[in-house]
Formats: structure tokens, C-alpha cells, sequence
């Protein structure tokens, strides 16, 4: 008896606070929920795209992609798009948080490349969920001024010279992930989980703190604290260009990690036809170049918006490069179990360090 | 006596209705909802949004027992309120005694500002400021070294003393104000009674002054570490790869990987260990009170 009147009560409770936020957005608003600094808060896009269609943009962030989920589930109605890794596509839609998209109202869904759009991570039951936009790697990065010249493998991060000077994401995923290429395996089928935990464990020492946010890394080396770490290619390209900071990506022998971000509009969205233009306007060309001229940006999936850049932009000529293709390893979707299992790992690591 | 007294109290409280009930109410709806619905969160298996599946269970709570790492870090966050308390008593007391006896009118109102002030700023921007004073190449390394003959590297960043220092900063204020009350109405007669009777300065400092100062004493310990325990922003900004304590492992689970019940779980144990140690801690307190 008590057990009901309490979840509805707390039912009661959301369906006021969600009335309150209903009544206080106008109706021609596009919430992005997204990272910061990732394109689409960009002042100038924002601008662009509100001159162009009359919406009007709100930004909101996340710092996981646990974080994106959780703002989604407990806000339903309030976010109009979201950026999510494809990875965790499957997840949204399983929990019933995203709808399928109408492609037909995109116009500029036709020239993503082939493999990115019909990925499986991003269609289900031939529906798609999640539009195609940018791609990248996570990867290692270095501060320049502690090199001479880049090195090419995975192992100088456990190199004595660096020890107290590399930094990691605090991510348990991201880490086993790595740990996986330090030792030499597939990081979608890790068999030897001990060889991994045995990695991460050497590595520990070597490390001067966590990261979270691009702007955590930027700072690191902006103070010259750090040598080198893992980064994402799209955040070292920014931190060069934008930031104007010593920073040089590395792409190690061993591979990368490979992930692909993609738009989806949550079940509960205000305006969904804003939500669509919007993700038009996203990988849309022309907002492209401009991202990455003035910016910094990963690969975008639209394959004309990247020919669209310079012939040796780093984009189209590494990134793009068949050398590249072979030697990285695209994220694919991670069950709830393996991820507590990554996760125990990783608190375990990072408890016995003390 | 007991009767007269039952009576009296039932006579007091419906006068007194109305001015309890906006409190009351208040504490009701902001502080009492809200924890029971954690509560019952804890003993869920998983939240019941978006449809998801859920049951009861005590998995949550058997979490803790089963996996040796949340008592590690109990320990760890448990050793770092005590540390943090203990410092506080170091720095605050003295600071509270001269403020409260040594001096007066204007040069008491202007020190009392400064012990005051870091309260008007947000805590998040005195962590950060810290982060600039203690990293390698930061404040206090420049400083040292432009003054200091030889060169010395200080980089306290990214370390225990780090997260110690961060967070006596943060509360030694609060050992200061209420030690300063208590200091503040011990009768100035009773110790110069103490001294005219032979004892001398430190007598009077063990025997006098600390004994009636020890109420103030015990609730700024009490007020620092119960929080000290439970924090975890500053151990993640000042702590770097050791700056993993209970606090952060709760947050984790409610920002980092959406696992409310646990995190909700983890925070009454955190609890329920907080009120075991101040009940056993209160008899000898008030002994020595």
C-alpha cells in the first residue's frame, strides 16, 4: 500500500517539475544536449543556424556518456537532439529513449559515407535512429615540447622518462579499451583480461592525474605538466588550432580506438522538426569547414564535407589514409555486464594506488 | 512532576503550531521526500524509469561487505577526516583564543573578517585557486624560488597533502567560529583566579580555559568531519590518481555509470558509520567536556 502511493507521489512530483519546464520553453526551441565545445554550441554555427531557420538553440552538456543517458531519462521532453556515441545507441534505444528519424526530411543524409550510415550500431529494424557526424580516434597525444620527435608506439607511456607526466581519461571503459592495445588485442573480444589489468596496474605510476573534459588536457599542457596521454583526435586538433597549444596527435602502431558520434532525437522531443533541421545543419558541408578552419573537428561522416577540405588537411589526408584504416579498431556496443566488469577493474586500479 | 510537566509542554505546542509548521513543513518537503525516496532506492535493483525492470533486493547494501575496496576506502575517507579535524583544531583554536582574548574592538573586527571571508566565495573557485598556488611552476613554486637562494621543486599538486590542504582551507572557519564562542564567554575572572591561586599559564590553559572551551571544540569537530568525510570534489581536483576516497565512488555512481541504488546504498553506510562513531565518540567527549 505505502510502496504505490510513494512511486506515485514521486510520478506526481516529475509530472509538475516537467509541466514547470514545458511552460517556461517556447515552443520554437532546439534543445542540444551534447560535450562542450563540440560544434554544436559553437557561437557562430549557433548564430548561423538561428538566422537560417528562426529556432532558437539551447545548449545543455554532459561529461560521460552514463551522464547523457541519465539527463535524458530523467528529463524526458526536454532535449530536442542528442549527440550520442554510436556505441551506446543500442542502449538508448533499447531503454526507449530515442525515436526513429524521418532521413527523407535531411537532405544531406544522402552523401554520409556508405558504411558509417548503415552501420548497424545506428539501424534497427531497418529504421534509423542515429544520424552519422563526425568520427575520430582516441588516441595518444603529446606535448611537442617534450619530444623531439613523436613516437610511434604505445610503450613510451610506460617509458620510466615519463613517469608522473602521463595522463588518462577517467573512463573505465576507455581504459580497459586501451589497456586491450597495449597488449595486443581485439578491443570488442578481450580474452586475457589479466594481461590487461596487468598493463593498467604497470601504468598506474606513470600517471599524474584523470582527465574528464577537453579542458583538463588543454590546461595540462598549457602548464607544462604533462608529457603525453590519451586524447581524442578531433580534441588535439582543436587544442593545435584553436587553443594554439603545443599538442601533436599520435597515432601508435599497436592501433586505436576508433568511435563514431551520431545525432538521435529523444522519444519525448518538443519539436521534432527542429530537431531535424538542426541535425541537417550539423553535417551539413559548409558548417563543416568552417568547424574545422576555425576550430578543430574530428572526420565528418559526410563524405562531401570532408573533399570539401584542403587536399593535406590532417582530416582528409591521415585520417583518411588507408595506412589509418587498417590499424584502427571501431568501438562496437558493450553489454551492461562487461561494463561492470570494466568498471570493478578500473576502482580497483585506481584504489590500490594509495 | 513528570504530569505537570506533559501538561505544560501539550499547553506550549499549539500556540507554538504555527510558527513550527513552515520549518517543519519545509524540512518535510526539501530534506524528508527526497531521503526516503533514496531510502527505498537503495533496496532496488535497478530505477524504475523508462520502463525498466526492478525488484527488491539487499544486493546494494551486500555490495559493500562482499567487495574489499569500499571498506579500503571507508578507511581512507575516515583517516582523512581525522586528519583534516586534527588540523583544524591546530590552526583554528589558537586563532579563535586570540581572537576571542587577546584582542579587541577594531583589530578583533578586522580579523574576524578575514577568518570569515573565504566563506563569501564559492568553494569550487578556492579549490581551483589552490590547483594554481601548489602545481609544479605554479604560485608558491615561483615565489619560493625568486626568494629562496637554491632551487627547489615544489609540486604538492596531484597528491594527499594536496587534498589536505584544500580542505583544512575550506573549513578551518568553522572550528574558528565556534571555538570562538565558547573562548568568547569564559569569564576573564576565572582565569585570573586560576593564576592568583599559583597555577601556572599552561595549567590554566589545560585545567581552565580548554575543559570550558570544549563544547565549541566538540561540535567544530563534529561540523568538519562528518562533511570531510563525504567530500569528494576537492579530493578530486587536489588528489589527481590518489584522490580516490568513498566520496568520489558515490558520486561516480549517480554522475558517472547511473547506478542510483548503489550509490544511494554506499551513502547510508557512509551514514550509519558516521553515527556509530559520534555515538561511540559522545560518552567520552563528555567526559572530557
Amino acid at each position: 500500500m505505502r510502496m504505490p502511493r510513494l512511486t506515485a507521489f514521486l510520478t506526481a512530483t516529475a509530472v509538475f517539475v516537467s509541466a514547470f519546464t514545458l511552460a517556461a520553453q517556447a515552443a520554437e526551441e532546439v534543445h542540444v544536449l551534447n560535450w562542450k565545445g563540440y560544434g554544436a554550441d559553437e557561437p557562430w554555427a549557433v548564430a548561423n543556424f538561428e538566422k537560417a531557420t528562426g529556432y532558437k538553440v539551447v545548449n545543455d552538456f554532459f561529461n560521460s556518456e552514463q551522464e547523457m543517458l541519465t539527463k535524458i531519462r530523467t528529463n524526458p521532453g526536454l532535449y530536442d537532439v542528442v549527440m550520442i556515441n554510436a556505441a551506446f545507441n543500442d542502449q538508448a534505444m533499447a531503454g526507449k529513449l530515442i525515436q526513429p528519424i524521418d532521413v527523407s526530411k535531411l537532405s544531406n543524409y544522402a552523401d554520409i559515407a556508405k558504411d558509417k550510415a548503415g552501420s548497424p550500431m545506428l539501424n534497427h529494424d531497418g529504421k534509423v535512429y542515429g544520424v552519422p557526424w563526425v568520427w575520430g580516434l582516441t588516441a595518444l597525444a603529446i606535448n611537442d615540447k617534450s619530444f623531439d620527435k613523436p613516437p610511434t608506439s604505445i610503450a613510451e607511456m610506460w617509458d620510466p622518462a615519463h613517469k608522473g607526466r602521463v595522463i588518462i581519461r577517467d573512463d573505465a571503459v576507455e581504459a580497459v579499451q586501451f589497456g586491450a592495445l597495449a597488449s595486443g588485442q581485439n578491443i570488442n573480444d578481450i580474452k586475457d583480461m589479466e594481461a590487461v589489468k596487468a598493463k593498467l596496474t604497470s601504468l598506474m605510476p606513470q600517471i599524474k592525474t584523470f582527465w574528464s573534459s577537453e579542458n583538463d588536457w588543454n590546461q595540462m599542457v598549457a602548464s607544462n605538466q604533462i608529457d603525453i596521454g590519451t586524447y581524442w583526435s578531433g580534441s588535439a586538433d582543436r587544442a593545435k588550432t584553436h587553443f594554439k597549444l603545443p599538442v601533436s596527435l599520435v597515432i601508435p602502431q599497436e592501433g586505436s580506438v576508433a568511435w563514431l558520434d551520431a545525432f538521435s532525437i529523444p522519444v519525448d522531443s518538443k519539436n521534432v522538426a527542429g530537431a531535424e533541421a538542426f541535425i541537417n545543419y550539423m553535417i551539413d558541408p559548409k558548417f563543416y569547414v568552417e568547424w574545422v578552419t576555425k576550430v578543430g573537428a574530428p572526420v565528418s561522416a559526410n563524405t562531401k564535407a570532408v573533399d570539401a577540405l584542403p587536399e593535406d588537411a590532417f582530416n582528409r589526408k591521415v585520417m583518411g589514409s588507408p595506412d589509418v584504416a587498417k590499424r584502427i579498431q571501431f568501438q562496437a556496443p558493450i553489454t551492461d555486464e562487461q561494463r561492470e566488469k570494466y568498471l570493478a577493474l578500473w576502482q580497483e586500479l585506481k584504489v590500490n594506488v594509495k | 512532576m513528570a504530569d505537570q510537566l506533559a501538561i505544560g509542554s501539550r499547553r506550549g505546542l499549539k500556540p507554538a503550531l504555527p510558527l513550527l509548521l513552515p520549518a517543519y513543513l519545509w524540512l518535510t518537503v526539501a530534506i524528508f521526500l527526497p531521503l526516503s525516496a533514496m531510502v527505498f532506492f537503495s533496496f532496488m535493483t535497478d530505477l524504475p524509469l523508462a520502463g525498466k525492470d526492478w525488484a527488491f533486493t539487499l544486493g546494494n547494501y551486500a555490495a559493500f561487505f562482499s567487495q574489499g575496496l569500499y571498506a579500503t576506502l571507508m578507511l581512507a575517507s575516515l583517516r582523512l577526516g581525522l586528519e583534516v579535524t586534527l588540523w583544524c583544531i591546530v590552526i583554528g583554536y589558537p586563532a579563535a583564543y586570540v581572537l576571542a582574548k587577546v584582542l579587541k574592538g577594531r583589530s578583533r573586527e578586522a580579523i574576524f573578517l578575514l577568518v570569515i571571508l573565504p566563506f563569501w566565495s564559492n568553494g569550487l573557485v578556492r579549490i581551483f585557486s589552490w590547483a594554481m598556488v601548489l602545481r609544479e611552476g605554479g604560485i608558491l613554486d615561483t615565489a619560493l624560488n625568486a626568494v629562496l637562494p637554491f632551487k627547489i621543486n615544489i609540486d604538492l599538486m596531484y597528491s594527499y597533502p594536496a587534498v589536505i590542504i584544500g580542505l583544512v582551507h575550506s573549513y578551518v572557519p568553522y572550528m574558528v567560529l565556534t571555538c570562538y564562542l565558547t573562548l568568547q564567554a569564559i569569564d576573564d575572572s576565572l582565569i585570573e583566579a586560576g593564576r592568583s591561586l599559583g597555577a601556572s599559564r599552561r595549567q590554566v590553559l589545560w585545567r581552565v580555559i580548554i575543559p570550558l572551551s570544549m563544547p565549541g571544540l566538540i561540535a567544530g569537530a563534529a561540523l568538519i568531519f562528518v562533511p570531510v568525510v563525504g567530500s569528494f570534489m576537492e579530493p578530486r581536483i587536489l588528489g589527481g590518481r590518489t584522490g580516490t576516497f568513498y566520496g568520489t565512488v558515490i558520486e561516480d555512481q549517480f554522475v558517472a555509470v547511473f547506478n542510483w541504488p548503489l550509490g544511494a546504498a554506499l551513502s547510508f553506510i557512509l551514514l550509519a558509520v558516521v553515527l556509530i562513531i559520534l555515538a561511540l565518540a559522545a560518552p567520552v567527549l563528555r567526559r572530557a567536556g
